[in-house]
């Protein structure tokens, strides 16, 4: 059994326009310590998932149905009180925006110490004493002197230390973090992953990282998840899914990110944009975009499979390579034709890059 | 215009902002410049790109807007088309508007949401009075097919479009006066990977088309890259380094270029290289650090003559001298007992047990023991006296290297030979032989 098992979970928005379907029969798991990446665009449901794992989905949205299962627990089946318990304590969130997530009114080492006091029961004492500890496991220089200083005393990246001691100040099991580093400035985003690297390594928590950066899952993550609409088109371990892509949005995703050093001409682009939850495109949801899209896929939904075998997948019990495009169950007559070039011995790798015949470009 | 003026030329341009300041400190005239933008020259040649790149607040998006006189420059030139720009009357500045244009990072934001597009890009012909009538129609909708929208969607609200579509409206309000020279100020920060390669693309076919000049200003090296002809890596409101994306990412490299380049995570999950992290964030520039601005988190200051370190020493030491400066060691808080808070400090700077060179132990022992004491003046005298560097003295000035100008002294030939306290040599006439310390 891993630590956390998510099994097809369907969370849903009941708005004036429609019902948003933000995750589709979503199945996942984290083990004890791993790094665990969902990555994918703005739209795609990868807040709302970490939302509900936290059981966070409020009005008008709902878990419809599904399991998430934390030590074998089901979470779906707690009460708020149970909820409130394992919140900051058993799994702990970090989110995109450091500022908002700190109160203004009270000082840094309040707000931790406070954390420390609800879920452990210390004195105050022994709390302040903890959080500076905490404050200084982060690398904020001085920290028994900074405890008394407010969040706007603080550059960004020192916040986003903040909000990092105070999701490690209870020692959780699993840290959900939703966009760490997408506020910051890429010297400070290599400082904050450096340290949620050492601060998994060493306390064996695990990292549920979610990013719309394939940059940072690849230096992070040990298995991913890339999510379009609302659904995972492809889950495997990190390699597998850089050097070896098996859906042709994760090829496009990849295709797209400008590199140093390359001389392509222009940039590889995926046409059009994610359409919006409420009223999807029927089929395979990604064929308006797919380069390699043929009549099947605007009729049929393709499962999430193993691509090896074209067995449907089980994300909970096994690690084979999985992705949800007929190509993977015999029903799409062409081949996926693309070429992952990798770049000489001297030059770093680079799976997507150049001449790929998943040529699709933009208008 | 003589033939050898570039469309945009930029000379010591200068932008402060005074500080947030309360009663107080304005009754003791205690008033302090934020120093934006200090002292910023370069060049943009018609049809093409320079990137401005950089992390927040290095004065990035100040240059952008004191280019287009949306914020008055504090001191410096810029002349667009050989005439100076600073100088023109609010009437001549609107008829020079038609020519020089900006896109914004946040299209949500700057597109006035009560507006259809058809009248947001009307607005800007109105303005300059350009076209009306049905030939103001067939414009609009030339453009918006310019852009890559559908011209039937003229009458919608900016609500009912995605960023990417925002970020192509913004791009046909600022074609429609038919400029030649775009301000864009990160205009694809906001938008997923697959939208942003679609909009670079697009500003590149409208650069190939229409001959168009940018300013393009990302704070993310990879993007500009595919962009750019030249490209100025700016760090505390100065340019640290400037030249072609061949030479940029060449060596010679300024420190803090190589720096961002190494911290770009790198999408391949093999990728073994050495990652330089930079120690604290940049520093405030409202005061500043004195000489090379980076000299406070430069891994590769460079370290007095008269002593034997190690780089990763020395840059210990560099910041146990910038943080007596600045006193910030809470003391109180480490173990008592003077073996213990010895050992304690050492840890909290990053210092090893001993250094190599025994003469300078000797010295960061009683500087430490200063520190123990809380005499930071003094502690910080005696390590700024005893180690000396032109990195925290002197200011680098850009000078021509085998691969672009740098603002260094490793690639200065007056510093070649250990730190000397003089000015150094003219700019740009010592055409530097670029030398590298590993
Ligand atoms: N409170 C809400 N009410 C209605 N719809 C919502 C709500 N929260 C999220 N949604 C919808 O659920 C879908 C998934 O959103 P989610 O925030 O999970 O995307 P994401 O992958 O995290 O995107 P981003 O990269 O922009 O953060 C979107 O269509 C979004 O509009
Ligand atoms: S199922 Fe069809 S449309 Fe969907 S990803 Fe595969 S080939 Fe493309
Ligand atoms: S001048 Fe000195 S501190 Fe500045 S970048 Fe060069 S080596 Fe580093
Ligand atoms: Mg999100």
């Amino acid at each position: 059994m891993a630590m956390l098992e998510v099994e097809d979970l369907n969370v849903r928005f009941y708005t004036e326009d429609g019902v948003v379907k933000a995750t589709n029969d979503l199945s996942y798991r984290v083990e004890a310590g791993e790094r665990f990446g969902v990555v994918g665009e703005s739209g795609a449901g990868k807040s709302v998932t970490s939302l509900a794992l936290m059981r966070l989905i409020d009005e008008p949205g709902v878990i419809e149905s599904g399991e998430i299962r934390f030590k074998g627990r089901n979470l779906l089946e707690m009460d708020e009180k149970e909820m409130r318990e394992l919140r900051g304590n058993e799994i702990a969130m970090i989110f995109q925006d450091a500022e908002t997530a700190l109160n203004p009114s009270y000082t840094v080492g309040e707000q931790i110490s406070e954390a420390i006091r609800y879920h452990l029961g210390l004195d105050e004492a022994a709390a302040r004493e903890r959080a500076i500890e905490t404050l200084e496991s982060v690398g904020i220089p001085s920290a028994a002197q900074r405890y008394s200083d407010y969040p706007h005393e603080f550059s960004g990246g020192m916040q986003q230390r903040v909000v990092i001691a105070i999701a490690l100040s209870c020692d959780p099991d699993l840290i959900i973090a939703d966009e760490p580093t997408t506020a910051l400035d890429v010297t400070i985003e290599a400082q904050i992953l450096e340290l949620l690297e050492e601060i998994a390594t060493e306390f064996d928590t695990a990292i549920q990282l979610i990013t719309h950066d394939l940059g940072v899952v690849a230096e992070f993550c040990d298995r991913v998840m890339v999510m379009y609409a609302g659904h995972p088109v492809e889950m495997a371990p990190v390699e597998d899914v850089y050097y070896d892509p098996q859906h042709p949005y994760t090829v496009g995703l990849m295709s797209s990110i400008p590199r140093i050093g390359d001389d392509r001409d222009r940039l590889q682009t995926i046409p059009g944009r994610m359409p919006d939850l409420i009223e999807m495109p029927p089929g395979c949801n990604f064929h308006p975009r797919c380069p390699y899209a043929e009549e099947s896929c605007t009729r049929v939904e393709p499962p999430l499979v193993d691509v090896e075998t074209g067995e449907p997948a089980d994300p909970i019990n096994s690690d084979a390579q999985a992705a949800a495009c007929l190509a993977h169950t015999g029903e799409l007559s062409g081949e996926l034709d693309y070429e992952v070039t990798v770049r000489g011995e001297d030059d770093p790798a680079v799976p997507g890059d150049a001449p790929s015949s998943a040529g699709v470009s933009d208008r | 215009m003589s033939g050898s003026e570039p469309l945009l030329r930029v000379e010591g341009l200068e932008k402060y902002y005074e500080s947030e300041s309360d009663f107080i400190d304005r009754l003791l005239g205690r008033q302090q410049n934020v120093k934006a933008v200090d002292g910023v020259s370069f060049e943009i040649n018609e049809g093409e790109t320079l990137g401005l790149v950089g992390e927040s607040g290095c004065g990035k998006s100040s240059i952008g807007r004191s280019i287009l006189r949306l914020r008055e420059p504090t001191a410096g030139s810029v002349y667009f088309k050989g005439q100076d720009i600073t100088t023109l009357s609010d009437s001549e500045l609107r008829d020079l508007r038609k020519e020089m244009q900006i896109i914004f990072q946040n299209p949500q934001s700057s597109l006035n949401p009560r507006l259809t597009v058809n009248d947001i890009i009307g607005e800007a012909l109105d303005i300059h009075g350009i076209e009306s009538g049905v030939s103001r129609d067939a414009r609009i909708k030339e453009l918006l097919d310019r852009v890559g929208l559908n011209a039937s969607h003229a009458n919608r609200y900016p609500h009912e479009f995605s960023g990417g579509q925002l970020q192509r409206i913004g791009i046909a309000r600022a074609l429609a006066v038919d400029p030649d020279f775009i301000v864009c100020d990160e205009p694809v920060s906001a938008l997923d990977v697959s939208v942003q390669a679609q909009i670079l693309n697009l500003l590149e076919d409208l650069q190939d088309e229409l001959g168009i000049a940018y300013l393009f200003i990302a704070h993310d090296l990879s993007v500009v890259e595919h962009i750019a002809d030249e490209i100025a890596v700016m760090y505390l409101g100065k340019i640290a380094e400037i030249g072609s994306p061949e030479e940029l990412f060449a060596p010679p490299q300024h420190p803090y270029t190589e720096a961002l380049l190494s911290a770009i995570p790198e999408p391949d999950p093999l990728w073994e290289g050495d990652r330089i992290l930079l120690e604290g964030s940049v520093p405030s520039p409202i005061d500043p650090p004195s000489g090379c601005k980076f000299h406070t988190r430069c891994p590769r200051v460079i370290p007095p003559a008269d002593y034997d370190f190690e780089q990763s020493e020395w840059r210990a030491v560099m910041s146990l001298r910038h943080r007596t400066r600045e006193a910030d060691i809470a003391v109180e808080t480490f173990d008592a007992g003077e073996a213990a808070l010895m050992e304690s400090l050492r840890d909290e700077l990053d210092l090893p047990p001993t250094l190599s060179d025994p003469e300078a132990e000797e010295v960061v022992q009683e500087a430490l023991r200063l520190v123990a004491d809380e005499e930071f003046a003094r502690a910080a005298s005696l390590l700024e006296e005893t180690f000396e560097t032109p990195c925290s003295t002197d200011e680098p000035v850009l000078r021509e290297t085998d691969a672009g100008r740098v603002a260094c002294h490793l690639f200065d030939p007056a510093y070649e030979s250990g730190p000397t306290r003089g000015t150094p040599t003219d700019d740009g006439s010592a055409a530097g032989s670029a030398t590298s310390d590993d």
